[in-house]
């Protein structure tokens, strides 16, 4: 038995222990905002948070999560304190950049352009270049994902959603 | 005389099974065909299947468009509401299933808007004429003093809305095709949605991970399932397969040997388990032996030779244009302009893999999956399942990337084969290799282009062959079209040579790459042939005004007289290539081109003109890049590009912008940073470590604009790329003299080039 927290959420799996926690999320508990691309950590797709770091869900042992703080791209917003459906800043910059395009790596962008703005909050081009890197977005829709970010830094600065 | 390979025949053949069709209208008091899951048709007065007026004011328009990032249940739906006067607030949209009243569907070849438009706004412009029928009476006015207007009926200080007539039950009139066609369109300046900007509906719930795409799909009693691949795509049968140390792993239910009447699976099995991590541990637990398989020694290499030997064989393939005598000019040439430009091989890589989910509902079997063809793979799955296919539904789902992949859904066949075994839903995701192992890559090509010109630089002969594999052939072969003297073309393996320059004489000719076709299944994928025909063409044509001396930028310009078969023509075409030279001179302009010269050592800008996706579509854009090569390493860094695009009407300006963001990195992607070979009979590159499309830090500085006219809408999702990688080889032509022609440019093909 390996139990976290999900989403601010105590949940209790009965899995392999070496099952990734991208496959738990998705097949065990429901969650299939985490998405599926490489299974290699090379494309981030998969993005959640682990004890508020960037993690590559599909090469994650579920073993190594016992115990930890785990956020997707559904409690995101929870995670930083938003309630009634509003969403996270990182979330509403990605809306009024309109950076999706299929969409399908989105999750794990925002995961990761969320973890790099705790850790920078004002991040240079170069930053978000390397910070952001790790992500593949097939659509290439990275103009907007670079300008979403920097909205979602002002906002972030400002205590306040753009 | 111009001969050409029918384009019209292709694109009436296209036009006839797809696109939305002008149809009638019914009231649907309940809602007809059974919608994806949460997704409700409209209710209410429907002048035409394509959308519905409830009685509460809310208009349901019914997308058959697959959203792929196109945002295309956004545009399609402003197109409708533009001529039915809607308040865009009370539009929403859903994705249709495969119910047969929505007509052939297709999404694909940058067509969706293109394609729809006439009847998309004729459908609604029936609706805004039977409201205002429907208001006068009501108000007692005539029908010729109302206007229509944010959903509403008005005469003078008077109105009603279109609720209110749908909830009296005031409005219950059909269209007659005639009548439908005899709509005559609200003029430009009428318009109050389109070229306006809006926000895409789809984006909210891509950024809080309630999409639901093919993936995600769950049904009670599933099983999960991931397929072994055999050692090729052709000709493989399992020998002998053993499943004892599978059967260890927890989960595990159960190895099927697929028996596929379509033989669209040859040697496959597919594992069963309770959860997907079990199969596909299963998977790498089987021991299985294979006999036979097409191509298990084919490598790159001998692609190339053999496309190689194909174009320099006058014999081979077919004609796909002949206009006057080209060899007339070639065989008495003093100089001839002649060189071999190739491309390698290219995987998809959409990042959602393939995966379907099959079910059996009663007598109807259910297939939810991302798919942008459900025409073409629905009878297939039928066939494999051996129902009626009147018995078998597609549900709609997003797609995690589409670029051609989903076009022919091959991979829904195990999938189905699978359930059936099984008795019960089976969901069926390939591993990211499994994937690039079964993708539809694009086809190695080798072209040879040849050219004569006069002093002055005037095109006297072009003559341009091309060996590749031929999608049509592979998927859809009814869709092919006659040669110029005779044997077949298929359109999507040669569009773009058909270029629009002035030449005396043309001679395009076409070649089936055989021995690609036994290898792998060639496919679309984003940009189809322009993205490599038109690598050939702008390269050939920078490497003749070098040779002539001439300005790249100005020599093309000269050659866009818009004469004769390059005037163009209604709706699609007007203009022909006068719209060509005017991107051209906006891109020279904005790129500051005429400073190229100055620009510092190892620096350089290229140029490419480009008219994708057909003759028959032609989207205008200019593409400038500028790069920087670093003589010791070869690498290249894209500093920037410029592209100027003429698309006519721009239905959804930002999602138009956001389209030809997407397609310009993807060129340059294929330029310098993705690709891979054959080797063995398979892509070499099966995981994202080692094929490596563009990232973040990669991208250039892009500046990108639109001309504004009212123009018929052509298409976005894939023109923007074809112009990208001649221009980035012309441009390390300027920068080092180096000349390049082949597909991609990485830097050891930079350093080689630069030695010879």
């Amino acid at each position: 038995m390996i139990s976290f927290t999900l989403n601010k959420q105590v949940v209790e799996v009965e899995v392999p222990g070496e099952t990734p926690l991208l496959w738990v999320l998705r097949d065990e508990l429901g969650l299939t905002g985490t998405k599926f691309g490489c299974g290699i950590a090379q494309c981030g797709a998969c993005t959640v948070h682990v004890d508020g770091q960037a993690r590559r869900s599909c090469v994650t042992p579920i073993s190594t999560v016992d115990g930890s703080d785990v956020t997707t791209i559904e409690g995101l917003a929870g995670s930083a304190g938003m309630t009634g459906g509003k969403l996270h800043p990182v979330q509403a910059a990605w809306i009024k950049a309109q950076a999706p395009q299929c969409g399908y790596c989105q999750s794990g962008q925002i995961m990761q352009a969320a973890a790099l703005l705790s850790e920078s909050p004002d991040p240079t081009d170069e930053e978000i270049s390397a910070g952001m890197a790790g992500n593949l977005c097939r659509c290439m829709a990275y103009v907007r994902i670079r300008k979403a970010i920097k909205i979602a830094a002002v906002s972030l600065s400002e205590g306040a959603n753009p | 005389m111009t001969r050409h390979s029918d384009l019209a025949m292709t694109r009436r053949w296209f036009l006839a099974v797809a696109g939305a069709t002008v149809t009638t209208g019914f009231w649907n008091g309940a809602a007809g065909a059974l919608a994806p899951v949460g997704q409700p048709m409209g209710d209410g007065y429907q002048p035409t299947v394509w959308y519905a007026i409830a009685g509460d004011g809310k208009i349901t328009m019914h997308i058959h468009m697959a959203e792929m990032g196109q945002h295309v249940g956004t545009a399609l739906s402003r197109i409708i509401a533009e001529e039915l006067e809607a308040d865009w607030d009370d539009v929403t949209f859903v994705h249709v299933d495969t119910d047969p009243k929505w007509g052939y569907m297709i999404t694909g070849g940058s067509w969706s808007i293109n394609h729809n438009f006439e009847a998309f706004s004729k459908a609604g412009a029936a609706g805004r004429i039977a409201m205002i029928e429907a208001g006068a009476r009501e108000m007692g006015v005539p029908a010729g003093e109302c206007t229509a207007r944010q959903s509403k009926v008005i005469h003078g200080e008077q109105s009603i809305t279109y609720g209110e007539l749908v909830s009296r039950g005031a409005v219950d009139r059909q269209f007659a095709k005639e009548e439908l066609a005899a709509i005559t369109l609200k003029p430009a300046t009428e318009r109050r949605l389109l070229s306006k900007d809006t926000v895409a509906r789809d984006v909210p719930e891509k950024v809080n991970g309630a999409a639901i795409f093919g993936i995600d799909r769950t049904v009670e009693g599933m099983v999960y399932a991931r397929p072994v691949m055999p050692p090729v795509r052709f000709g493989s049968q399992v020998a002998t397969w053993d499943d004892s140390a599978a059967k260890k792993i927890p989960g595990y239910i159960r190895t099927i040997e697929i028996e596929d009447p379509t033989a669209t699976c040859q040697g496959w099995l597919v594992v069963v388990a309770e959860s997907w991590t079990a199969a596909s541990n299963a998977v790498d637990m089987l021991d299985v032996t294979w006999e036979g398989g097409a191509g298990r020694e084919t490598s790159e290499a001998d692609l190339m030779a053999e496309g190689a030997r194909l174009v320099m064989d006058d014999s081979a393939g077919s004609l796909f244009v002949l206009e006057g005598e080209p060899d007339a000019v070639l065989d008495v040439a003093e100089t001839v302009h002649e060189a071999i430009y190739q491309t390698h091989t290219v995987l998809h890589m959409q990042l959602e893999p393939g995966n379907a989910l099959v079910w059996q509902d009663g007598d109807t079997w259910r297939v939810h999956a991302g798919n942008q063809w459900q025409s073409l793979t629905l009878p297939l799955v039928a066939k494999a399942l051996a129902i009626d296919p009147g018995k078998l539904v597609f549900e709609t789902s997003y797609l995690g990337g589409g670029f051609g992949r989903r076009l022919f859904c091959d991979f829904i066949v195990p999938a189905a084969l699978t359930a059936k075994a099984m008795g019960r839903p089976v969901k069926m995701v390939m591993a990211r290799a499994d994937d690039s192992q079964f993708d539809c890559a694009r086809s190695p090509t080798v072209q040879r282009v040849r050219s004569v010109t006069d002093e002055t630089g005037a095109m006297r002969a072009y003559d341009h062959a091309c060996a590749s594999g031929w999608p049509t052939a592979a998927i859809a072969p009814e869709a092919l079209t006659a040669g110029v003297k005779g044997g077949k073309v298929d359109l999507f393996a040669i569009s773009g040579a058909d270029h629009w320059y002035a030449a005396e004489a043309i001679r395009v000719r076409t070649v089936k790459h055989e021995k690609v076709h036994e290898t792998f299944l060639p496919g679309n994928l984003r940009s189809v042939a322009p993205g490599y025909t038109m690598w050939a063409v702008e390269t050939h044509i920078d490497e003749v005004a070098h040779a002539l001396g001439l300005d790249p930028a100005a020599y093309r310009r000269s050659l866009l007289t818009a004469e004769g078969r390059n005037g163009g023509s209604a709706p699609h075409a007007v203009g022909g290539a006068t719209r060509l030279r005017d991107v051209l001179d906006r891109v020279v302009e904005r790129s500051g081109w005429a400073k190229r010269g100055d620009l510092p050592k190892g620096t350089g800008m290229g140029i490419a003109v480009t008219a994708g996706q057909e003759r028959t579509m032609p989207t205008w854009i200019a593409t400038v890049a500028q790069v920087r090569v670093d003589r010791e390493t070869g690498v290249v860094t894209l500093e920037h590009i410029w592209a100027s695009i003429d698309a006519g009407t721009l239905v959804h300006p930002d999602g138009a912008l956001a389209q030809a963001e997407g397609a310009i990195l993807w060129g340059a992607s294929m330029a310098l940073h993705e690709g891979t070979v054959i080797e063995n009979g398979l892509p070499r590159d099966q995981n994202l470590d080692t094929y490596t499309p563009m990232r973040m830090h990669q991208v250039p500085a892009l500046d990108i604009d639109f001309a504004v006219n009212d123009h018929m809408p052509v298409g976005l999702g894939e023109p923007g790329v074809i112009g990208v990688a001649p221009a980035i080889g012309n441009a390390i032509f300027h920068a080092t003299g180096a000349r390049l022609r082949t597909l991609p440019m990485r830097p050891q093909d930079i350093l080689e080039a630069l030695e010879t």
